[in-house]
């Protein structure tokens, strides 16, 4: 595959895997985010880093499957829109529903569990994000692998955050633990499976 | 060629309401099928016709909330209104935690299509001399309406005040007579999942029909309201729809939508949320801003509509402000073993 075609492919998948953001900024300059805009924000960008997350997941999957490496391109960029969803889900929570009060933070830390799991996933992706680059995979080398494998406990604790706060209606979480299992079968059980 | 008439078929008390239903429905297709010279249609139509209604063919159907508002003069009751500033209809009828249309807060008013609720009856049954199935205008034939503006918190920490249009509980019950051996009241809610659609959801661990109970004190205050109508008009369908109780000094999930059941009984029955989730929701559920939630704190709530530059995060006052009227109730109760 030339690179233009695969800058063309990038920056394609770039602009669609932004409009969800563009399309909340709308809403919410439009006023139409509903009566509790700040936590339909939240809902939404919460929402977008987890799926972001799971598509990230998917590519080592792809690859096994199809036996192309060329689904690895894609992976840093998926990743890293993951990463960039959830840090605006955790501003849209601090500016908007905590407006800013650092004493808040702490009590609805201890009050809310699903707030400390959801907190220790985006922590967790926090060094992944900055040695995503070439330069730090050549820096890292055999440990590069290793810590990137943090992101099975993160996404552990992203489903955490999300299955405490289910009230009774499961549906989306079990959905998304179910994906994410079976991309986690395909990942570490490819020897037995698909030989 | 099988033709029915709409005078060969009569609403009556004997059909069951489903049967009714979808004999309504058929009557439709039958409108639509005359102009279509084909009698091989109008008999697959009556073949049809026993089946339960498809969530397509209910939307096609006309829905006439009954307009009872509209027809009965509300006067401006002062006894009980606040005098806060009223959340925007828009709000009121957009926002609901209505489960049995979907989780999602904007389920309720997309799907409210769905639901026919002309005819509807209420059972009254249980330790009560005057019981039987009523049709919901003979249950509010000479009842007066008046208008209420009431406070209403929900378990989530976020809160409206909503101007109902309704009367006392308290009136309903009298006329049913319970007995003395009637020391609660018991609610339930349609079960209809062919056009409530979250009734169909798989993965749910809360029961349906919805149910809800109040003790027989706290049914008799007079602030305890049946709901037919919200900002001089029907009671939409996302709000419960055609009628619903409000319990303002309780949480929202107490105030139980879209009834069919009231019943009298002895000794204290399930509710829904407390049967799905006992840690975290109790059957008396009286605002307490020192009671948490288990996985949240309740000491504060957003007032609604809130805007992403002003949160309206306000103290959350004990029976939701209501402390004066109801307080009594709950003398010597430890609030936190009966939350």
């Amino acid at each position: 595959m030339l690179s233009k075609q695969r800058k063309l492919i990038k920056t394609a998948l770039l602009l669609l895997a932004l409009t969800p953001l563009a399309l909340m900024i709308e809403a919410a300059i439009g006023q139409a985010l509903g009566p509790d805009p700040a936590e339909a924000l939240a809902d939404q960008t919460g929402e977008w880093a987890l799926r972001l997350l799971c598509a990230c997941l998917a590519i080592t999957p792809l690859r096994i499957i199809t036996g192309k490496v060329e689904w690895l391109r894609y992976r840093r960029m998926l990743g890293l829109l993951a990463f960039f969803y959830a840090c605006l889900h955790l501003a849209v929570y601090w500016v908007f529903i905590l407006r800013l009060q650092w004493a808040d933070f702490f009590y609805e830390f201890a009050q809310r569990p699903y707030i400390a799991a959801g907190m220790a996933a985006l922590l967790l992706l926090v060094p992944l994000a900055i040695t995503s680059t070439k330069k730090w995979q050549r820096k890292l080398g055999r440990q590069w692998p290793r810590l990137h494998r943090l992101v099975y406990l993160a996404t552990v604790l992203a489903l955490t955050h999300v299955w405490w706060q289910t009230r009774s209606d499961y549906t989306e979480a079990l959905t998304y633990t179910l994906i994410l299992l079976a991309l986690g079968i395909i990942r570490f059980r490819r020897k037995r499976w698909f030989k | 060629m099988l033709i029915k008439r709409p005078s060969d078929i009569p609403s009556s008390e004997i059909t069951s309401e489903s049967h009714y239903l979808s004999r309504r429905k058929f009557m439709q297709a039958f409108a639509g099928a005359a102009a279509v010279a084909a009698g091989g249609s109008v008999l697959s139509s009556c073949a049809d016709a026993e089946s339960p209604a498809s969530s397509r063919q209910i939307a096609e159907l006309p829905s006439r909330p009954l307009d009872f508002v509209a027809a009965q003069p509300v006067s401006d009751n002062n006894g009980f209104s606040t005098s806060e500033k009223l959340t925007p209809y828009e709000a009121v009828t957009s926002h609901n935690n209505f489960y049995e249309f979907g989780t999602d807060k904007r389920d309720p008013k997309r799907y409210a299509g769905e639901l026919q609720t002309d005819p509807w009856s209420v059972v009254i049954e249980g330790e009560a001399d005057n019981t039987g199935t009523f049709f919901l205008e003979d249950l509010l034939k000479n009842q007066p309406l008046e208008e209420r503006i009431y406070r209403l918190r929900c378990v989530e920490a976020w809160s409206m005040v909503i101007p109902w249009v309704g009367f006392s509980l308290s009136s309903l019950i009298r006329r049913a007579q319970p007995n003395s051996s009637a020391r609660y009241v018991v609610f339930e809610t349609l079960y209809r999942p062919e056009q409530m659609r979250g009734q169909r959801s798989r993965f749910n661990t809360l029961e349906w029909p919805y149910v809800e109970g109040l003790t027989m004190a706290e049914a008799m205050h007079p602030l305890t309201m049946i709901a037919t109508g919200l900002y001089g008009k029907s009671l939409p369908v996302q709000n419960g729809a055609p009628l619903r109780l409000v319990v303002p000094w309780k949480y929202g999930f107490k105030s139980i939508k879209s009834i069919v059941k009231i019943k009298f009984v002895n000794a204290r029955p399930s509710t829904s949320w407390n049967v799905s989730a006992p840690r975290e929701y109790g059957f008396f559920a009286n605002v307490n801003p020192k009671v948490d939630h288990p996985r949240w704190s309740q000491a504060s709530e957003r007032r609604l509509p809130t805007s992403l530059f002003d949160s309206k995060r306000i103290a959350t006052l004990p029976f939701n402000g209501y402390a004066e009227q109801v307080a009594n109730l709950y003398t010597g109760m430890d609030l936190r073993r009966y939350f």
